[in-house]
């Protein structure tokens, strides 16, 4: 038509991707342990929902501090008409040192280096907008979290290049790999402007090593480029190795003075840390100044409310509770993935060793047809709509081989998760007895001819079970 | 060494423009009626503070609509997990409520054709981006609002056209200024997708009447490029006439409904800028669907739809803030207004705004924008209040000034205007009415006539607020 931009008319927005449809099946089909127990659980949100009951008894103990009141007196008219874009200063505050103390205080931040934004998908634009344009591109390593494709190249025009990991070495970047995406950028005319890594990494669950930052670091010496390390789940790694920021590993360099310290940038939030994606609260962290200031001023158009601000400075400037709140936080986060893996465990499926994150990578090559991506759609749409769990599959997160899935666990009650275990288990079985029961007709067609009717009515019959479950 | 973006290090978000400098004086020497008398008075900030009280009274009644009272906690887990793009429902009806009084009931809005935005600022870029191309243009009628060139252009690369209005016309857009500017774009090889009207105006402060508007629309459906109406100061409008949306006028003109958006926010009809609730209401079904999807980069935080759902849905606080809003604009305006003409200085006739487009090309040197600059300097330096030149908007004719009124206590506005008197006497007493002046006596004579009108315009009750206007936000000192 013409009439309206090519940016509504095209597909980047990237809603037409397999990891929003399990999304609108599961919102046609809920489940619900009392109104609807047969209806889809929700294994594709990646929620933390484990720990609400501390900010609500904070809030019940601290209500004025963190409404419109300060020392008992209304700031309501402050807040209200508080909309400079260098945001709070007493959030900030609590911010960065909240970032810090997740950081076990290794690094410190200046609060005057951070920018808020609506949320880290307002971040990783907005980022995007400041350091790269039409004709440029970010290579970041698959898998990675589907938003991307949106965040980083819808309006922006930027492109991105994948730098292929594999399960060879559990998905860890490495020095060939990134080296490869770099040419493969070039041959598309491409100018690289950067590297963007999520760390810990969604959907891996996993913290990168300390030689793949610095592998990175060097990278991006070399090539001059910069680096967005996209850390909004720092907060929720629960066991050990612990998590190492880049920033951590710039200062144990001593590369503060050198051109690359202003090269590299951080994403935050508050979505997955705190659970709290309703309160749309990002931040872009940048060691270089002119970075801060663009960003401070495109934050225009997607500021946190000041109300938000305020409430959050008043919970996180509360050390006592975020520290209880990052302890029991993690222990239940624990708990919930380990009986995740022992539930995949049972039905004989494994998953990569994770420490972080509110999913797991689940390895599921074995149970496709062939080991082709076709294979992994077909399997993932039996597990959407015939074990009724929504689940994310590999290839929505770009993922290079075939059967793997992204599973949620954070959102669920444990007592949902055992019973999506259940259906897996009985999902995995049935497809074990099928197997097996080809395999039986297909050495009964070998040896016995004259039983062959009666295996075939016997087949047939298991086959009308499974249709009607 | 890689360089960061053309966007991130030119001049495209506009903060060079003297509509910022002004901002910039004020900010180094804010007024403080005890700690600083002599400092700098805010006139340059378009902000409703009129209201809070009344707001405040409400915040009390009502707990449940934050989440941080007794009240309001069991809400907490469910709206801190809402992320939904679609915005809450009861959000979304409350604001269909909210626009659909503000014009008189006369016109039902859609709850699912909003779709939020960060504020109205992100609210218009996200407009831009759904319906031009970098390089395509827009239309926009001078004197326009100065964030538009950041706002419309900056990250999105469409060009604005100015559709030139001049005082001689009061300022209103003409069938032939539009066609003008339609050609002018042409001919610089720009394809047009739209006109954008703010309506009421900023930085005018008037409403466009009905035959303007069904011109506009006529306008647009015949070119078949986008109309977009930005009424944020709908709900300003405190005298009659009564203010006309374009969304009332497309029930009565022929035209293609696709074409027509309409972005709203809370900043200014409720004095909310700080909550960022900026909204984007189009006609056009592929619209709403991809404003959505943008959506995500500026959602209303869930903690502040909830308050406004809750705020919003209570019928009789809608009411009475919409009566009391109107009464307290129009105090203000017509005492500043009558302040100001018995020194001689006039402005264009207005009923609606948190401004008046105040008329100084009397006091210019020379009917140049190099002498606007000077006096705007001048006005700063030595008057020390800060008004916003009308070349910042882009006015064709120098010697326009917007001059917000709605932004401060009493007592401060008292100071403002007796500023004002004591630099129209010095400089220029010719333009002082004669009736007023005898030499002798004229300061202490003005001054006595003024302040004892200030109570006529006062209601029994009085608007002195016992709080000293404060000139920067006490939250920007840090505790910590």
């Amino acid at each position: 038509m013409g009439l309206l931009s090519r940016k509504v008319t095209c597909n980047s927005h990237g809603q037409d991707s397999s990891y929003f449809l399990g999304w609108q099946e599961y919102e046609k089909n809920p489940y619900h342990e009392v109104n609807n127990p047969q209806g889809i659980i929700q294994m594709g949100l990646a929620e933390n929902q484990l720990s609400f009951d501390l900010p609500e008894s904070w809030l019940a103990k601290n209500a004025d501090a963190a409404g419109f009141k300060r020392d008992g007196q209304s700031i309501f008219k402050e807040l209200a008409l508080f909309q400079d874009y260098h945001g709070l200063p007493a959030f900030k505050k609590a911010l960065v040192d909240f970032m810090a103390e997740i950081r076990g205080n290794k690094v410190t931040f200046d609060p005057n280096h951070i920018v808020l934004t609506a949320g880290a998908t307002s971040a990783n634009e907005t980022l995007m907008f400041c350091l790269a344009e039409q004709g440029d591109a970010f290579l970041l390593p698959t898998p990675y979290y589907p938003g991307f494709d949106r965040d980083l190249k819808w309006r922006t025009g930027v492109e991105i290049v994948p730098i292929q990991c594999t399960s060879s070495n559990r998905f860890q970047i490495t020095a060939p790999a990134l080296e490869e995406a770099y040419q493969q950028a070039q041959r598309k005319n491409l100018r690289v402007k950067g590297v963007l890594v999520t760390n810990p990494s969604n959907p891996l669950g996993t913290t990168m090593r300390r030689d793949e930052l610095d592998l990175l670091i060097n990278f991006i010496t070399d090539k001059e480029i910069h680096l967005i390390s996209d850390e909004i789940y720092s907060g929720t790694v629960f066991s050990s190795p612990g998590f190492v920021s880049i920033m951590e590993v710039l200062k144990d360099r001593s590369l503060e003075q050198t051109p690359v310290w202003e090269r590299v940038h951080i994403v935050y939030s508050l979505s997955k840390d705190l659970g709290l994606p309703g309160f749309r609260v990002g931040a872009i962290y940048s060691n270089d100044p002119i970075v801060v200031a663009a960003a401070t001023k495109m934050s225009s158009f997607g500021l946190v409310s000041s109300q938000t601000q305020y409430l959050l400075s008043a919970m996180l400037s509360d050390k006592k509770f975020t520290k209880e709140y990052m302890a029991k936080n993690h222990k239940r986060l624990q708990k919930q993935q380990s009986k995740l893996v022992s539930g995949l465990e049972k039905a004989g499926i494994g998953c990569l060793e994770s420490n972080a994150g509110l999913f797991c990578w689940v390895d599921m090559r074995h149970l496709l047809s062939s080991n082709t991506f076709e294979a992994e759609m077909e399997l993932w749409k039996r597990i959407v709509y015939d074990v009724k769990l929504n689940i994310s599959p590999g290839s929505s997160c770009h993922c290079s081989e075939p059967g793997w899935f992204r599973v949620c666990f954070a959102n669920i009650s444990e007592d949902t998760l055992k019973l999506a275990m259940q259906r897996l288990k009985s999902f995995v079985d049935s497809v074990a007895i099928n197997n097996q029961s080809h395999q039986e007709l297909k050495n009964s067609r070998k040896k016995f001819r004259t039983k062959w009717v009666f295996r075939l009515s016997f087949q047939s019959f298991h086959d009308r079970e499974q249709d009607e479950r | 060494m890689v360089s960061m973006s053309k966007i991130a290090t030119g001049n495209g978000h506009g903060e060079n423009s003297p509509y910022f400098d002004g901002w910039k004086a004020y900010e180094t020497n804010p007024f403080h009626p005890i700690d600083r008398p002599d400092g700098v008075i805010q006139m340059g900030l378009a902000e409703n503070q009129l209201c809070f009280e009344l707001i405040k009274k409400w915040l009390m009644e009502h707990p449940e609509a934050s989440l941080c009272t007794a009240e309001g906690v069991n809400r907490f887990k469910e709206t801190a997990l809402f992320q939904d793009y679609h915005g809450m429902p009861e959000f979304r009806q409350a604001v269909a409520k909210f626009m659909g009084k503000v014009r008189g009931d006369r016109v039902k809005f859609d709850p699912d054709r909003i779709v939020m935005s960060g504020g109205a600022t992100g609210a218009h870029e996200m407009v831009a981006f759904c319906l031009a191309d970098p390089g395509e243009a827009l239309l926009v009628p001078t004197p326009y609002y100065p964030g538009f060139d950041r706002d419309l252009r900056w990250r999105t690369g469409v060009e604005l056209v100015p559709v030139i209005c001049e005082s001689s016309h009061n300022f209103q857009i003409t069938r032939t200024a539009m066609e003008a500017a339609y050609e002018k774009a042409q001919e610089a090889n720009l394809k047009v997708k739209g006109l954008l009207i703010t309506n009421p105006s900023n930085p005018l402060g008037t409403i466009m009447d009905r035959e303007t508007l069904k011109s506009i629309v006529k306008f647009i459906n015949e070119k078949n490029i986008h109309l977009i109406g930005d009424e944020i100061y709908a709900a300003t409008v405190f005298k009659d006439p009564e203010f006309v949306s374009i969304s009332e006028v497309i029930q009565e003109v022929e035209c293609n409904h696709d074409l027509i958006h309409i972005v709203y926010s809370l900043s200014k009809d409720m004095g909310f800028p700080g909550f960022r609730v900026g909204i984007v209401y189009s006609y056009n079904d592929a619209v709403v669907n991809c404003a959505r999807k943008m959506s995500s980069y500026g959602l209303v935080s869930s903690q502040t739809q909830h308050l406004i759902a809750t705020m919003l849905n209570d019928d009789d606080f809608l009411h009475n803030f919409i009566m009391e809003s109107k009464e307290q604009l129009f105090k203000r305006h017509k005492y500043f207004t009558w302040s100001l003409s018995q020194v001689g200085i006039g402005s264009l006739k207005s009923n609606g705004g948190l401004f008046i487009w105040m008329d100084l090309r009397k006091l210019l040197k020379e009917k140049t924008f190099d002498a606007e600059m000077d006096l705007w300097r001048v006005i700063i330096n030595e008057v020390k209040l800060n008004v916003s030149p009308g070349s910042s908007f882009h006015c064709h004719e120098p010697g326009w000034f917007r001059v917000c009124f709605a932004n401060m206590e009493d007592n401060t506005m008292e100071v403002a205007l007796s500023r004002i008197r004591s630099f129209i006497l010095k400089n220029n007493e010719s333009i002082v009415p004669r009736k007023l002046c005898r030499r002798s006596s004229l300061k202490l004579s003005l001054s006595r006539s003024l302040s004892r009108r200030m109570d006529d315009f006062m209601s029994p009750a009085g608007i002195m607020s016992p709080h000293s206007p404060l000139p920067q936000s006490p939250l920007v000192r840090a505790r910590t």
